[in-house]
């Protein structure tokens, strides 16, 4: 029995450590970006770090838990508005609300930008269970629809609840809070608390629910609960992501949060591989960088002598390309369903070692 | 004499106007093991389906250690003891075994979700201690070399084998086993036979079994209930079964 448990504690050991040294080599690329990267890059290097929060957590209702739902757009929405509304300062919120004036205690609060952070995250993950309470009552595909819905009324509520959300007009003038610690910080808490999430036995009770619902019934998990638990807690992530993208942004309107955001994400987290978290990062990554760096095709070019326009759209052209093409060689995504280990990494290696000798 | 440890008292299950299920009177003692056999579209996996809950019983009752389970939403029902396996294999097809095994040891799991993402207080001993679990019931079904594999990529016969091992996980006092071993060879039938045999002298569990293989039902089974067309038709030991004109009848056509 020892001579069984000591090899596995050492190779737990070593992935801590790596793990902890990735993080440390993380760190370190961030404060060398935060003191020479231009504004430009240091943008989407934040954008980046949000998106993989806001990937993890939806892959956790959608492909964790099997649950199909539309709903990152109208939950990022409620997050940005809480905290933009908890950290404006009395004085701008005087300045901006000019059709009406905010509510009253409301127009007297100004919090700091973590407190904010966390109420976007309790009161999304709040409107969450409200949510789940009635849809997952019923077996089906409820999620979708209710979430759908739920992403219109809540524009149309941002539109014309004035005295909360300043309708049409948005809230502008945010002080520009998110910077690369605190984006890089909480996409790395996220991360973290999903994967031990996952990893527990909720997580795999998910997991059986995605697979037969009702064997998981069969074997004593109440499947009512674990979906609304994976529901809230990724419900609370988009919730924080809102509230991070608002500070980022420092400008948020009803039109910000459309359904494309939600279709977006739901790309990324179908070509990294449904139901995988490091498939899941790897995609949010790829996906908003190459985004950016896409906007060369809509810029005139001068290639040897030709010279090419520019043609505005382009790049969601090529998107969609790679997207035909990803479904057509790669239709389980990038990761499909397995996940990053250091083990699975350098059992790879040493295969690509074995057979560069052999060959 | 005892209680039994279960027992239906007139189950009925109705689907739409079609009787799938007439007044089932069934008792299983504890540690007894039980045959409810019937030609195709009897309604034994409906009983199954009415006692875990997964169907409603139109009326009747269904008392389990002296309680009315009747309404019972299912996973209560699968926590206070009773287990199952499905006639067309319901396993988690993209976890692996171990896991498969796990799932259903979530009921007796005592951390919180909390504790699951810190990793304090009781995660670690509670999570050592289903997987020590599970590994044991892996095991004792002879499936220990492919903890790690997924389920989909077992043989037929095996993945039986993990679906009664993901059952045993609930620690069941009744273990429902819906045709475990339809499509095995005589020696995997064999083999299963010895194996109820063992759970039921070592673990005392009592066991309700739906089977077509009849030389299988008769060679493990205390006690026999025939059911044809939803209705009950007899009920005895296993001689008593096979000499009965009505089983024959119900099984072979009146001629």
């Amino acid at each position: 029995m020892e001579s069984d448990k000591k090899p596995l504690s050492t190779t737990a050991a070593r992935d801590r450590i790596l793990t902890c040294t990735s993080v440390a080599l993380l760190l370190a690329f961030l404060y060398y970006a935060d003191n020479h990267f231009s504004e430009y890059n240091l943008r989407i290097l934040n954008n980046i770090a949000i998106f993989i929060v806001l990937a993890v957590s939806y892959n956790l209702i959608n492909g964790v838990t099997g649950q199909f739902s539309l709903e990152p757009n109208a939950f990022m929405a409620v997050g940005a508005y809480t905290s933009a509304i908890l950290t404006l300062s009395p004085e701008e919120k005087l300045r901006s609300f000019i059709i009406e004036p905010i509510v009253w205690p409301l127009s007297e609060i100004s919090l700091s930008f973590p407190v904010s952070l966390l109420a976007a995250g309790l009161v999304t993950a709040f409107v969450a269970l409200l949510m789940a309470i009635p849809v997952f009552r019923v077996r089906g595909d409820y999620l979708a629809i209710v979430t759908l819905g739920f992403g219109e009324v809540i524009q149309v509520v941002a539109n014309n609840l004035v005295p909360l959300t300043n309708g049409p007009l948005g809230i502008k003038g945010l002080q520009p809070y998110t910077n690369l610690w605190w984006s890089w910080g909480f996409c790395v808490f996220s991360v973290f608390c999903i994967v031990r999430l996952v990893n527990s036995s909720y997580g795999r009770s998910m997991k059986a629910v995605r697979e037969d619902e009702a064997a998981a019934e069969a074997m004593g998990i109440n499947a009512f609960r674990i979906k609304t638990l994976a529901f809230t807690f990724s419900a609370f992530f988009e919730g924080v992501a809102g509230g991070m993208l608002a500070h980022l942004i420092t400008t948020i309107s009803p039109s910000l949060f459309t359904f494309l955001l939600t279709f977006n994400l739901l790309i990324i987290i179908v070509i990294g591989g449904l139901g995988s978290t490091t498939g899941s990062i790897l995609a949010a990554a790829i996906i908003t960088w190459s985004g950016e760096w896409l906007r060369v095709v809509e810029e005139p070019l001068n290639i040897f002598g030709f010279s090419y326009e520019g043609i505005p759209g382009m790049r969601m052209v090529i998107f969609s390309m790679l997207l035909i093409l990803a479904m057509l060689f790669a239709p389980k995504g990038i990761m499909g369903r397995s996940e990053f280990r250091w083990k699975g990494l350098f059992d790879r290696v040493a295969a690509v070692c074995r057979s560069r000798r052999a060959g | 004499m005892d209680r039994p440890l279960f027992r239906t008292e007139d189950l009925t299950v109705f689907f739409g106007g079609l009787c799938a299920l007439n007044k089932l009177d069934v008792e299983i003692g504890r540690g007894e093991i039980i045959g409810l056999i019937g030609p195709n579209g009897a309604g034994k996996t409906t009983a199954f389906n009415a006692i875990t809950g997964s169907v409603r019983a139109s009326s009747g009752r269904i008392i389990f250690k002296e309680q009315d389970i009747t309404q019972w939403p299912t996973p209560r029902i699968a926590r206070s003891g009773i287990a199952r396996t499905f006639q067309n294999i319901r396993l988690y097809d993209d976890l692996s075994l171990i896991e498969n095994v796990m799932v259903a040891c979530h009921s007796s799991v005592k951390y919180s979700f909390v504790e699951a993402i810190t990793g304090l207080g009781r995660f670690s001993r509670d999570e050592l201690r289903i997987r020590q679990k599970a590994e044991s019931l892996l095991e004792l079904m002879g499936l220990m070399d492919s903890a790690k594999a997924k389920a989909r990529s077992l043989p037929y016969g095996s993945q039986r084998k993990l679906e009664i091992a993901r059952a045993l996980a609930l620690n069941p006092d009744l273990l429902l086993l819906d045709e475990p071993v339809a499509g095995m060879n005589p020696n995997e039938t064999m083999e299963m036979g010895e194996l109820l045999v063992k759970l039921h002298s070592e673990m005392k569990i009592a066991v309700g079994l739906i089977d077509h293989d009849m030389g299988f039902v008769m060679r493990v089974c205390h006690k026999i209930r025939v059911i044809d067309h939803g209705i009950p038709i007899a009920w005895g030991t296993p001689e008593q079964i096979r000499s009965n004109e009505q089983v024959i009848r119900a099984y072979l056509g009146s001629g």
